[in-house]
C-alpha cells in the first residue's frame, strides 16, 4: 500500500470559487492509502511546493496526488519537487481539477463532487504507480528548416551561427519565398528585395548552411533529437556543379508561353527559368511539363547552347536521407482562390487584381516592369478602388473566420505609393475597420490619408461589375454618410485572404505536428510556447503558426531558432519512461505487437523463463525503450495480455474507471 | 420596454438569424437595389434588432420597400441575412394585423406565363408565412 | 432503478488522448465553455491505448455512456494510434448494441487541440443523448448497485 499525500490547490479564486476546496480535502483524507490532506492558494508556488517536501519528509509519503489545472501545465513542476523532496517523480498524479472542472461548472455542490471523484481516480492511480526511470537517447546536432521564405532563412542563419548544421528544403527552384515577390515592405517603404537578397547570399553563403531547393520533404520518421527525414529532390534537368548561371538559356529557350508563378501568372516565362533574377541558387530548372524536348523530343536548344555543358535531359529525381535533431516548420502562406467571390469579377476582369498581384506590377522586375497599368490593355488607370476584407473575417463559407492581419498595412502602403508616383490617380479604400496595432503603424496609415490623400470609406464593396467602355463599376456602401456608392473606376485592387501553403498538411501529417481547422498549425501553448508544436523537436516558424508581418516572422524565426538551439546544444534527451513493457510470463511470441507498433520499437528474443519451475527456452518480445514512445497500441492488440503500459497500465486505468463509477 | 424586447426575440426566432454576428461591414446595404427607396438601411435593420427598436422598424418605409431578392443575404460575409430579419419584421406586423397573407392555393390562380417565377417567390416571401 | 429522468444524474467516462482532445478539453475549460458534471475525463497517451476491457469495466461498473476522443484521422501523435482505436471501438461497439448496450452510450470523436468548441458541444451532445436512454441497465454487475 502507498502513503500517499494529497494537495488540493485554490489557485487563487480560480479553483477555490466555485469548488469547496477544504470538501474535496475533508472526502479525500478518507481514501485507501491517502496518509495526508490539506489544501493551499497555489500550489505551483515556491511555498506551495515547500509543504508537498515538507509532507513527504513528515509522513514519509511514497505517492503524491495534485489537485490543480491541467497536468498539460504543472506536470513537470510537481514531479520535480516530488524527486527534490526525494521520491521517484513518476509517483505523482495530477488530478485536473481546474479545466475540466471548476471552470466549466457553476454549481458549487456538483464541481465539488465531481473534483472529489477526479481526486479519487488520481488516488486509485497513484496506489498502483510504480517507480519510472528515464532513459537517455542522443541528439543529432543537424536542424532542419522547412521552407526557404524570410522564415526559413532567418530561422537557418540564427541556428547556424551558433555553430549547428542546417539544411533548408525549398519546393520552388529558388529560396526567397513571398518576401522576395513584394516590391516595397510597410512601414518603413523599404524595397523588399534590398533587405531580402543579402539575407539569402548569406544563407547561400553560410558553411554549415546546406540549401536544398526544388526539393521536398518526402517521409519523416524518428523523434525529439533522431529524426530521419527523406528529402525528394525533383530533377532539375540542369548540373548544378556545371551552370555558371550564365542565362543563355532561358534567352533561347523557343516555349516561352508557362504561366510564371512568381509573377503569380501575370506574364509567362521560358520552360527552362530561374523564378527570378536574384534567384539562389542561380541555377535554372526545365519545367518538364512545358518543355518542348520532353513534349516532342525535338529541341534541344537549351543544350546547344550551354557553353558549360550542364543541360542533363536524364536527371532523376534524388532521394537524400539525413538526420536531424530538430526540425522547423516554416512553409508559409499563399492568398486564397477567389472562385468563391463572383461578385468582385476577378475572373471576369484583368483589371480586378490581388494586392500581391499589385505587388508585382509595381515591381521594376514585374510583369509591367514597375509601370502601373491596366492589364486588359496596358492604359495608365485614373481611379483604382482597394477593397479590403477580401475572403478574411467571413463566417460563412467562401472565406476565412480570421483576420489575415496584414492587408490594412499594405493597402495603406499600396495606396500611399500609388499617390505619391502618380498622383493624378485617385486611390478609394473601403474598408470595414483599419487595424494597425504595431510600431509606427497608425502613424503610416494616417499619413496615407493625410498627406497623400487617400479616400478612405468606411463601408464594403457589394459588387464590381465589368462595363463594356471597359471601366469597372463598383458598387459599395459608406456607412457614415449612410449611402450608396457608385464608382467608376479603372482598377480593382482586392486584399485577399491569405491561408496556409497548401502542403502544410502533408507535412503536419508527416511530422504528427497538430493543425487547427484553418490549416494553421498549433502551438504548445498559445501564451507560453508559441514557437513550440506539441509535437517535441519540431517548431514552428512563420506564417504557418498564424497570419504576421514581416517583423514578427522575422522575430518568431529567431524565437525558433533559440528552441532549436537550446534542443541541439544538449548532448543527450531524457526519454519518456512510461513505455510498455511484456510480461514474459504471458508473452507468447506472437508478433502481433511488432506489427502495431508505428516505430519498429518491438523485437523478439529467445529467452529462458521460468514459468512455475518449468524452465524453457521461449520467443519473448522485448521492446527497445529508446524507440518505444508509449502510444500503447500494442498492449490493446496483445491477445495474450502480456503488453502493458508502464505509467498507464491496465490495473492503473481500470482503477481509475473504478473510481469514477463507484 | 418589455413587450419591444419580445418582439425581437420574435424576429430573431422566425428568422433564425443571429444579429450579434454583425460586424457592420455594410456590404448588405452595398449593393441592395432598393436601397434609395428605404428610410431604414439594410444594415441598420440588423443594429435595429438588436437594440430591440422594432416599433420604428414596423412603421418604416423599408419593410415594404423591400424586393425580398436576397442580395444581401447572398453577399452577406458574417451569415447575418438581413434580409430575413425584413421578412421575419414584416411577418410580425401582418400577424398582428389579422392577415394571413398569400395562401399557397391562391397561388395557381396568379400564375402567369409572362410573370417571373422570381417575383412570384419574392411575393410568397413577402406576404406569406 | 430510477426511471424518473429529472433525477438521473449519468455517469459517463470520457477516455482523451493526451495530445489532441486531452488538451481540446483543457481549451474548453480556458474557454469556459460549459458542459455537464456528469463527464469524467481519463487520460490516455493516445486514443489505441484504449482497451476494449475498459469499456466493458465502465458498464460494469456502472456508466451510463463512454466516449473515447482522439485526433483527427491523419493527425494522431503517433501516426496511426486513432486508426486502430476506430477500428477495434466499431467491432466493439456493434458487439455491445447486440448485447443491449444501445449505440448512443458508445461514441468515438475526433477533437483537435485547437478544438474547445467541439469538445464542449460534443460533451453536452452526448450527455443530452445519454439522458435521452436513460440508465444502462445492461451488463452492470449487480454486486456494485446499493
Amino acid at each position: 500500500m502507498q502513503r500517499i499525500g494529497v494537495f488540493v490547490c485554490h489557485c487563487g479564486s480560480n479553483i477555490a470559487a466555485t469548488v469547496d476546496v477544504k470538501k474535496v480535502v475533508e472526502m479525500v483524507a478518507m481514501e485507501p492509502g491517502v496518509v495526508h490532506a490539506e489544501d493551499y492558494q497555489y500550489m505551483c508556488s515556491e511555498a506551495g511546493q515547500a509543504k508537498i517536501a515538507e509532507a513527504v519528509k513528515e509522513k514519509n509519503l511514497t505517492g503524491i496526488v495534485v489537485c490543480s489545472c491541467s497536468p498539460r501545465m504543472h506536470e513537470n513542476t510537481f514531479r520535480t519537487a516530488a524527486k527534490r523532496a526525494g521520491i521517484n517523480p513518476y509517483m505523482v498524479e495530477i488530478a485536473n481539477i481546474r479545466e475540466h472542472c471548476s471552470w466549466i461548472h457553476k454549481n458549487v455542490e456538483e464541481a465539488t463532487e465531481k473534483a472529489v471523484i477526479l481526486a479519487r481516480a488520481a488516488i486509485a492511480k497513484v496506489n498502483l504507480n510504480a517507480p519510472l526511470f528515464p532513459g537517455e537517447s542522443r541528439v543529432t546536432k543537424r536542424a532542419l528548416v522547412i521552407g526557404g521564405g524570410i522564415a526559413g532563412i532567418q530561422t537557418a542563419l540564427d541556428i547556424a551561427d551558433a555553430g549547428y548544421e542546417v539544411d533548408i528544403v525549398e519546393k520552388t527552384p529558388s529560396i526567397g519565398g513571398r518576401m522576395s515577390q513584394l516590391d516595397k515592405t510597410f512601414p518603413t517603404l523599404d524595397c523588399s528585395a534590398c533587405i531580402l537578397t543579402p539575407k539569402m547570399v548569406e544563407a547561400a553563403a553560410h558553411e554549415k548552411i546546406t540549401i536544398y531547393t526544388y526539393s521536398e520533404v518526402e517521409k519523416v520518421s524518428g523523434f525529439v533529437g533522431d529524426f530521419t527525414v527523406d528529402i525528394r529532390k525533383k530533377a532539375r534537368s540542369v548540373d548544378a556543379n556545371k551552370c555558371t548561371g550564365c542565362g543563355v538559356c532561358q534567352e533561347k529557350c523557343p516555349s516561352k508561353k508557362a504561366p510564371s508563378e512568381f509573377n503569380r501568372g501575370l506574364n509567362t516565362r521560358s520552360a527552362i527559368y530561374t523564378p527570378f533574377a536574384q534567384a539562389i541558387p542561380n541555377v535554372p530548372v526545365i519545367d518538364r511539363d512545358a518543355c518542348i524536348k520532353f513534349k516532342t523530343g525535338k529541341c534541344g536548344v537549351c543544350e546547344k547552347v550551354c557553353q558549360a555543358g550542364a543541360i542533363d535531359y536524364t536527371q532523376q529525381d534524388e532521394i537524400v536521407t539525413q538526420k536531424y535533431g530538430a526540425i522547423v516548420v516554416a512553409t508559409g502562406f499563399d492568398t486564397i482562390k477567389l472562385d468563391n467571390y463572383d461578385e468582385y469579377a476577378y475572373n471576369q476582369s484583368k483589371d480586378v487584381i490581388t494586392s500581391l498581384e499589385l505587388e508585382r506590377i509595381m515591381n521594376a522586375a514585374g510583369p509591367t516592369k514597375g509601370h502601373l497599368e491596366r492589364l486588359s490593355d496596358g492604359k495608365h488607370p485614373h481611379e483604382i478602388v482597394f477593397v479590403q476584407c477580401v475572403g478574411s473575417r467571413c463566417s460563412d463559407n467562401r472565406g476565412k473566420s480570421y483576420c489575415s492581419k496584414i492587408c490594412c498595412m499594405y493597402t495603406a502602403k499600396h495606396a500611399m505609393l500609388i499617390r505619391d508616383k502618380y498622383p493624378d490617380v485617385n486611390v478609394t479604400v473601403f474598408y470595414i475597420d483599419v487595424r494597425t496595432p504595431g510600431k509606427n503603424f497608425d502613424e503610416f496609415y494616417r499619413r496615407a490619408v493625410e498627406e497623400y490623400g487617400v479616400n478612405y470609406v468606411k463601408g464594403q464593396v457589394g459588387k464590381v461589375i465589368p462595363q463594356p467602355n471597359g471601366k469597372l463599376l463598383v458598387q459599395g456602401s459608406d456607412l457614415l454618410d449612410n449611402k450608396q456608392i457608385f464608382k467608376e473606376a479603372d482598377m480593382v485592387v482586392l486584399a485577399t485572404a491569405i491561408e496556409p501553403e497548401a502542403s502544410v498538411r502533408q507535412i503536419a501529417t508527416m511530422l504528427t505536428a497538430s493543425i487547427d481547422t484553418n490549416n494553421f498549425l498549433t502551438e504548445a501553448h498559445p501564451k507560453l510556447r508559441p514557437v513550440e508544436s506539441p509535437t517535441a523537436g519540431v517548431f514552428l516558424s512563420g506564417v504557418c503558426q498564424g497570419p504576421k508581418d514581416i517583423p514578427e516572422t522575422v522575430a518568431q524565426a529567431g524565437a525558433a531558432a533559440v528552441k532549436a538551439i537550446g534542443l541541439l546544444a544538449k548532448d543527450k534527451l531524457t526519454t519518456n519512461p512510461c513505455t510498455a513493457k511484456a510480461d514474459e510470463l504471458m508473452c507468447n511470441g506472437c508478433s502481433t505487437c511488432a506489427n502495431v507498433c508505428p516505430y519498429g520499437a518491438i523485437s523478439y528474443e529467445e529467452k529462458e523463463v521460468n514459468d512455475h519451475g518449468i524452465r524453457e527456452t521461449r520467443r519473448i518480445a522485448v521492446v527497445n525503450n529508446a524507440l518505444c514512445q508509449g502510444c500503447g497500441a500494442c498492449t490493446v492488440t496483445c491477445p495474450s495480455g502480456a503488453m502493458d503500459l508502464q505509467g498507464f497500465s491496465n490495473r492503473q486505468i481500470i482503477a481509475e474507471v473504478d473510481a469514477i463509477c463507484r | 420596454m418589455s413587450s419591444a424586447k419580445n418582439q425581437a426575440e420574435r424576429i430573431k426566432e422566425i428568422s433564425g438569424v443571429n444579429p450579434l454576428k454583425c460586424m457592420k461591414c455594410g456590404k448588405c446595404s452595398a449593393t441592395c437595389p432598393a436601397f434609395n427607396e428605404m428610410d431604414i438601411k439594410p444594415h441598420q435593420f440588423v443594429s435595429y434588432v438588436l437594440n430591440g427598436d422594432i416599433d420604428a422598424l414596423a412603421n418604416s418605409k423599408s419593410l415594404w420597400k423591400c424586393l425580398s431578392c436576397f442580395a444581401c443575404v447572398e453577399r452577406c460575409p458574417r451569415d447575418v441575412q438581413p434580409g430575413r430579419l425584413i421578412d421575419a419584421a414584416r411577418q410580425l406586423v401582418i400577424r398582428q394585423k389579422g392577415q394571413t397573407g398569400l395562401a399557397p392555393e391562391e397561388i395557381p390562380e396568379l400564375l402567369d406565363e409572362d410573370l417571373p417565377q422570381q417575383l412570384l417567390m419574392s411575393a410568397f416571401r413577402r406576404y406569406r408565412r | 432503478m430510477s426511471i424518473n429522468n429529472e433525477e438521473f444524474r449519468p455517469k459517463i467516462v470520457a477516455f482523451c488522448c493526451n495530445w489532441c482532445s486531452y488538451a481540446g478539453a483543457d481549451l474548453a475549460g480556458s474557454s469556459r465553455l460549459a458542459y455537464p458534471a456528469d463527464v469524467k475525463i481519463i487520460r490516455v497517451p493516445c486514443s489505441c491505448r484504449v482497451n476494449p476491457m475498459f469499456i466493458l469495466r465502465a458498464f460494469e461498473k456502472g456508466a451510463d455512456g463512454v466516449i473515447i476522443c482522439g485526433c483527427h484521422p491523419g493527425d494522431c501523435h503517433y501516426s496511426t494510434g486513432n486508426y486502430y482505436a476506430r477500428r477495434r471501438m466499431t467491432l466493439l461497439f456493434s458487439m455491445l448494441d447486440y448485447m443491449g448496450v444501445e449505440n448512443g452510450r458508445t461514441r468515438v470523436e475526433w477533437v483537435s487541440a485547437a478544438e474547445g468548441v467541439k469538445f464542449s458541444q460534443t460533451m453536452n451532445e452526448f450527455v443530452e443523448k445519454i439522458h435521452s436512454l436513460g440508465e444502462n441497465v445492461r451488463l452492470g454487475d449487480l454486486r456494485c448497485k446499493n
